[in-house]
């Protein structure tokens, strides 16, 4: 217990030295529950060209709720930090937590569902049997199964489609499957890797759009790993600003919008001021060197 | 629904006429190589025929070339015997005999399919479960696959004969030492194939078990199994066609009692040629028809499993 006491009133601090470069941004999260929490986390990949620094000191605390976009070019760690958040990857140096627990201890809580960039659906299984494949390793019954596979497909709006393989359907519809099957065992923590980067742009709006509706209706945190500027700051309440070589976090931005967010609020000066600071941010990283 | 096209449409697919299909299938080529293959046989038949022939009829030579050619081809103990004498023996033993006759092909082609069945299952669930050990354990890796594949470089037709006689000796005989030596051959490519498939799955599908906490077993049926069936079915069409190599090899030390093996050996024995060809011609239509079977369950299996038709 004394242990997230001290997770808590360190999440505030965390805050702080996030955001290293514009502090002023930072406000302290009133709900103070975070979710994912981490401390001078460095991950380094030996590899036989010497070892590789995929993540250095990399200090955030995300809170219950939020939407939290990582973006950067190729190489700087985002996709990583998304893998060390799911005991995917050991990190090599700091900690870091997970509500609380450890990422191997939240995995096995079965904390979150993890969205790839394919849509890694078992070609051998029908859409409802790809979202009932979660349900059935946690053992759960029958009946629950296919009430949670009619829910969550209706979330993701593919009624209708239960009985097709996914060969049937189009990019977009196996990765809206893809998020349904994470959706399925209700885990508070969603991780998304790209999950719309292999989409052409008009099938990726309207995907932004549902996954906003969806992140509204459900009240999940969501960390979401994006190379899309406008990406990042149509869906994110705070953009994740990262770096190569060595994969680092170089500025962390709140979102000023609104929580209603329509398609055109792209088009705001709001929008395209934020836009303008996370390109500011890559360019400060070097990110276009 | 409707965002789904039905596959084929607009493609311009129209049914065919008997010569288009014929030409665009592929049973005009099948058939012309056959017609070439049939056409060499002949010339070479009669070419190695001709000499003895030649000897037979001494000086007084009836009729001419042509009567000559047509004796050629119809010896009785022809060295090569010519297509349509082995033709005429299958189909006489094959149709015209009781299937319980010693001369039957039928009743020789069923001994010999019951113990390569027998032996390719044996050999295929043996297959799959040592794949199964080597994906699992890193041990048996190392210390298995280098006597797996030493196993298939000992020559079986030296094996067999000791198989059948250390069986004998302890009291086994019959179907099943055939079968073993058919299993010993059909084990190999199995365990091959299944060692591949089971190793098959991408690492996102294996990464989203790990984010599941499913346990080894959890991703061994539910991915690694599904995974391995198409590797399972490829090895499993090798499989069988060696499996009946095998019986038939089998077949050739137990005293030539009854198979499509004993019938090749008696064959030899008494230089009846035409009936080692035609049981050859036996063997063949065996193998054509296990190999068929398995492409059949192999398409059902992998329709039920949602491949797309090809």
């Amino acid at each position: 217990m004394d242990r997230s006491l001290k997770l808590l009133s360190f999440s505030a601090a965390m805050n702080v030295i996030a955001s290293p470069l514009k502090p002023a941004d930072v406000v302290p999260r009133p709900s103070g529950a975070s979710v994912v929490e981490a401390r001078g986390l460095g991950l380094t990949f030996k590899t036989n060209d010497g070892p590789v620094q995929a993540l250095t000191d990399v200090n955030l605390s995300i809170g219950k709720g939020e939407f939290v976009s990582f973006i950067g070019p190729s190489g700087c760690g985002k996709t990583t930090f998304l893998r060390v958040i799911a005991d995917l990857e050991r990190p090599t140096a700091g900690t870091i937590h997970v509500n609380g627990m450890t990422p191997e201890q939240a995995r096995e809580a079965r904390a979150y569902g993890y969205v790839f960039q394919a849509a890694a659906l078992y070609p051998w299984r029908t859409i409802e049997h790809n979202v009932a494949l979660p349900l059935e390793i946690m053992g759960i019954g029958k009946a629950e199964r296919e009430e949670r596979i009619k829910r969550t497909l209706a979330l993701v709006n593919l009624s209708g489609f239960e009985k097709k393989f996914p060969w049937q359907l189009s990019g977009g519809m196996q990765q809206r499957a893809s998020i349904a099957r994470a959706l399925a065992f209700d885990a508070d923590l969603l991780l998304m890797d790209e999950p719309f980067g292999a989409l052409d742009e008009i099938v990726r709006d309207h995907l932004n759009e549902q996954l906003l509706q969806l992140w509204a209706r459900t009240n999940k945190t969501i960390c979401f790993v994006t190379h899309s500027i406008p990406e990042a700051v149509y869906l994110s309440t705070r953009i994740v600003v990262m770096s190569p070589r060595p994969g680092r976090v170089t500025d962390v931005i709140e979102s000023t919008l609104p929580h209603e967010r329509p398609l055109d609020i792209r088009e705001t000066p709001e929008f395209l001021a934020i836009a303008h600071r996370v390109r500011e941010g890559l360019r400060a990283g070097h990110s276009y060197d | 629904m409707s965002a789904i096209a039905a596959p084929g449409a607009g493609t311009g697919l129209e049914p065919l006429g008997l010569w288009a299909r014929l030409s665009s299938g592929r049973t005009l080529p099948v058939l012309s190589i056959l017609l070439v293959l049939i056409a060499i046989w002949y010339v070479a038949a009669f070419s190695l025929n001709a000499p003895f022939q030649r000897r037979l009829d001494g000086e007084s030579a009836p009729g001419g070339t042509l009567a000559f050619v047509e004796r050629t081809l119809n010896q009785a103990k022809p060295t090569l015997p010519s297509p349509h004498q082995v033709a005429q023996n299958v189909l006489e033993n094959t149709f015209l005999r009781k299937v319980t006759s010693n001369r039957s092909l039928v009743y020789h082609a069923g001994v010999t399919l019951s113990s390569t069945v027998l032996g390719f299952v044996l050999g295929t669930t043996l297959g799959i479960l040592i794949a199964v050990g080597i994906v699992h354990v890193v041990t048996l890796e190392r210390s298995l696959m280098p006597w797996i594949i030493a196993s298939q470089t000992v020559p079986i037709l030296a094996v067999a004969p000791m198989i059948i006689v250390v069986l004998a000796a302890v009291g086994i005989t019959g179907l099943l030492p055939k079968a073993l030596i058919s299993t010993y051959l059909s084990f190999f490519p199995v365990t091959v194939g299944m060692v591949k498939g089971l190793r098959s799955p991408e690492t996102n599908h294996l990464d989203l078990m790990h984010t599941y906490n499913a346990s080894p077993a959890q991703t061994f049926w539910k991915l690694r199994l599904p995974a391995s069936v198409p590797f399972l079915f490829a090895s499993m069409k090798v499989a069988v066609a060696a499996s009946l190599v095998g019986a038939i090899v089998g077949e050739l030390p137990t005293g030539a009692v009854a198979g499509i093996g004993a019938k090749l050996l008696s064959g030899a024995y008494y230089s009846q040629t035409v009936d080692m060809w035609a049981a050859l011609v036996a063997g063949s239509v065996v193998a054509a028809l296990l190999v068929t079977l398995v492409g059949i369950a192999s398409r059902v299996v992998e329709r039920a499993m949602g491949a797309r038709p090809a």
